[in-house]
């Protein structure tokens, strides 16, 4: 099943959420409040949530983007959930790992083995 | 040399990026120069709208841009009454890395060869040569 919202491409497979991001370049305010606001409707849903972020469109991201992931992640664990991100392009991994948030964020390079991680 | 005064106002900030980007892309700075640039112009940006001016659309922010074909300098200015960047807690400390706040300051850092403020701090001057690479991860400088 596809679903597309503004912003975000979600497909549901075997239990995994898997969310694409669809902007090249999530900067601004308005639209990371917006891209929050969907990925928290869709936590909200279910309980446990497997939820997979998909980068693969993604060149820019801003610390504002990074600091809606934070918030986001405590929401799927707080709801017994497990959020993994991949296709994180270089630079914008670079950022992660400035900001040592590589190490609160489990990252994997492809969808398959994010969604194989997610499941586990 | 691009120098503008725009209005506080995040439409008016892409526009400006996006012509600072296309002189450096016409200067001939490469991708990953060009995406540390746009990170740090980006983030000077938001923090003179949100926390210099707080979204006043009275006041003005102040930008100047000298694209040079070896080296770039930016400098923003707002309006408000300026802030102590050395009392911004470090983001990557265990206790705040989970705090959704903070980060911005030190992307800039980390992207641009050199940062930083007016006594006021309500300027920040950010420089980066061209072709200097990705930058290094924390603890490493």
């Amino acid at each position: 099943m596809e679903n597309l919202t503004p912003r975000l491409k979600v497909v549901t497979e075997n239990d995994v959420t898997v969310v694409e991001l669809t902007d090249r370049k999530i900067l601004d305010e308005m639209s990371i409040a917006q891209i929050g606001e969907a990925l928290s409707a869709i936590v909200a849903e279910a309980d446990g949530i497997r939820l997979v972020l998909d980068f693969i469109s993604v060149v820019h991201m801003s610390s504002s983007a990074l600091s809606m992931l934070i918030t986001l992640n405590k929401r799927v664990r707080q709801s017994g959930g497990r959020l993994v991100l991949c296709n994180i392009s270089p630079p914008i991994h670079e950022a992660f790992t400035i900001t040592r948030l590589n190490e609160v964020f489990e990252i994997r390079v492809g969808r398959d083995e994010a969604a194989a991680e997610a499941a586990s | 040399m691009i120098e503008k005064s725009i209005p506080t106002d995040l439409t008016a900030a892409r526009r400006l990026t996006e012509e600072i980007l296309g002189r450096a892309e016409a200067v001939g700075y490469g991708e990953d120069d060009r995406f540390a640039i746009r990170l740090a112009l980006e983030e000077a940006l938001i923090n003179a709208i949100r926390h210099g001016n707080k979204f006043d659309h009275a006041r003005k922010v102040t930008v100047s841009a000298d694209i040079g074909a070896k080296r770039t300098t930016i400098t923003v200015c707002d309006e408000g009454a300026g802030f102590d960047p050395a009392a911004v807690p470090d983001p990557t400390v265990d206790e705040n890395l989970e705090k959704p706040c903070g980060r911005g300051i030190m992307l800039m850092r980390a992207y641009m060869d050199e940062v930083s403020y007016n006594t006021r701090g309500n300027e920040v001057r950010m420089a980066k040569r061209r072709c200097s690479g990705l930058p290094r991860p924390a603890g490493q400088h």
